[in-house]
């Protein structure tokens, strides 16, 4: 999933301060999932925000909404019947809801109330960790399912560097070394052969080194 | 031969190797790096210079070598893949060869966490093994890594960085290997303390022949102090210095310990010369330049050959 995290309060206070009347829109896909912007969450930031401006002295009037799929044109066209009566929209969705709202509702301000982190895994109850950053030319079937792209600190294809210490990253502890892990995927799928041959530069162009990028399939586009 | 470089000259001819470092100052004074520089002439084959080392910004390497080559040594570039990516890399090495710049060693380069510039994106375009192989077909197939011809290719003696104290340790050799295929001409290794380690890292060298495809230069790194030992010790990822190195610094009195320093230094290249498959020494002094000579010469490594 995408995960993203809340923005600090002040930062969106700073956004909705010219503002009487906002919109607040969740999502209920990978947002929800990561707690970060879903139906629950869209409750607890309105009610954190019409605290804050009431302690600051002034008022606000915040509607809640959250969508199936904010990334979604089909979806976000449910907002329209509450665009109107509003000055801005804040949305929880990550940076792929915000836009569609922006690319809608061309008269309105929008802004992000959660950072957008990564494409990722749940380790357990509360922690996300990144898994996979779009690379578009999966090497996962050399490296054990995992991904040295995603996973290295220095994005190492060939192999771990002197840094790698008891199984963590030279960045910290809580960072496992991804080669470590590849190394011990390799020798229980009986794979070590693999780790011996050169991976070679990478193509970066379908990792986005060419420009922004689209999928185009012909079978289904309209 | 492969290329002009002095230091393949060295190795080829047989001799035991020697190279040392200098690492730039930070700011733009050339009179440091000549001063720096001073300590290495006539004591060492090529003298590595550090490409912002610990990720802290420095005069760039390129620029630091070409210093040192008009004062007439023999600089050894050093590379690491976190702040360029290809394009900027290959062009270097393009004008570092225009200048009479012959070696260099591929690195991927310390995480700038650990240095003064945090917030920087790392690049990593390529990794140092896919350095290495992009060096080696510049000059075997004179070619840029995109495919197009070079006119006339850079001819750089290649060098690579093996750290045997590193985890997982069965790896080390394998990682050691693939470096070699990718055209590694020689190796400097991380510091070595642990003379044990390395020689069991050197079994399994030797078991596969390594030592015969490439030439292994051992690292070794003269300690100052106690402090300094236990900060390797504790905090330097991937260095592997024994408990006993720590107590036998902190065995001597503070002003005495450079002096021991040196000593278990000198100790430590007599020890590696026993070992079979090293054919030279590293000596990393690190801001400590005008003592390489003292341990290059107690250790029976001078006068250096003319080749």
């Amino acid at each position: 999933m995408i995960t993203a995290e809340r923005k600090p309060l002040e930062e969106l206070m700073e956004y909705i301060k010219p503002f009487k009347r906002i919109l607040l829109v969740g999502c209920n896909e990978c947002v929800t999932v990561c707690a970060a912007g879903g139906r629950k969450e869209v409750g607890l930031l309105a009610s954190g925000l019409h605290m804050a401006v009431l302690k600051s002295g002034a008022t606000i009037e915040i509607r809640e909404h959250t969508l199936e799929r904010q990334c979604d044109p089909e979806y976000v066209e449910e907002l329209v019947p509450m665009i109107d009566g509003v000055e801005a929209v804040m949305s929880m969705a990550c940076g792929c809801g915000v836009q569609e709202i922006a690319r809608r509702f061309k008269n309105k301000p929008v802004f992000p109330a959660v950072n957008t982190k990564f494409m990722g895994a749940s380790e357990r109850q509360g922690v996300w960790s990144e898994r996979c950053q779009g690379c578009g030319d999966c090497l996962l079937g050399m490296t054990g399912g995992i991904c040295p792209i995603a996973r290295c600190a220095k994005q190492l294809m060939n192999g771990p560097c002197g840094g790698s210490t008891g199984g963590h990253c030279e960045i910290g502890d809580d960072t496992d070394c991804a080669w470590a892990l590849i190394w011990e995927r390799l020798k229980a799928l009986g794979q070590i052969e693999r780790y011996v041959e050169i991976t070679p530069a990478k193509d970066w162009r379908p990792g986005g080194g060419s420009g922004p990028r689209k999928i185009i399939r012909e079978d289904l586009a309209e | 031969m492969r290329t002009e470089s002095k230091l393949e000259k060295v190795l080829a001819a047989g001799h035991l190797a020697v190279t040392s470092e200098c690492g730039p100052p930070r700011g733009s004074m050339a009179d440091k790096v000549i001063e720096k520089g001073k300590y290495l002439h006539g004591v060492v084959d090529a003298v590595n210079v550090t490409d912002n080392q610990t990720a802290m910004v420095r005069m760039s390497s390129f620029a630091a070598s070409v210093l040192l080559k008009q004062q007439g040594h023999n600089p050894l570039l050093q590379m690491v893949t976190r702040d360029r990516n290809r394009l900027a890399m290959q062009a270097d090495i393009l004008g570092a060869y225009a200048l009479g710049i012959d070696t260099m060693l591929c690195l991927s380069g310390d995480h700038t966490r650990f240095g003064d510039h945090p917030m920087a994106m790392n690049v990593h375009d390529i990794d140092s093994v896919q350095l290495i192989q992009m060096v080696k077909n510049m000059r075997d197939e004179g070619k840029f890594q995109g495919g197009a011809e070079i006119k006339n290719p850079p001819k750089m003696f290649i060098g690579a960085a093996a750290n045997p104290f590193a985890d997982p340790f069965e790896l080390r050799v394998l990682r050691l290997a693939k470096k070699i295929a990718a055209g590694a001409d020689f190796i400097q290794t991380q510091c070595i303390f642990n003379v044990d380690k390395f020689e069991q890292w050197m079994e399994g060298v030797r078991a596969r022949g390594l030592h015969k495809q490439t030439y292994i230069l051992a690292g070794v790194t003269p300690i100052k102090s106690v402090g300094a030992a236990r900060y390797m010790k504790n905090k330097v990822p991937g260095m592997d210095v024994p408990q006993e190195i720590v107590d036998r610094m902190a065995a001597v009195p503070k002003e005495k310990q450079p002096e021991e320093g040196i000593a278990i230094c000198i100790e430590t290249i007599e020890r590696l010369k026993k070992v079979e498959g090293v054919a030279g020494f590293h000596i990393m002094a690190i801001d400590w330049e005008e003592k390489v000579k003292e341990i290059v010469e107690r250790a029976g490594l001078l006068p250096r050959p003319q080749v």
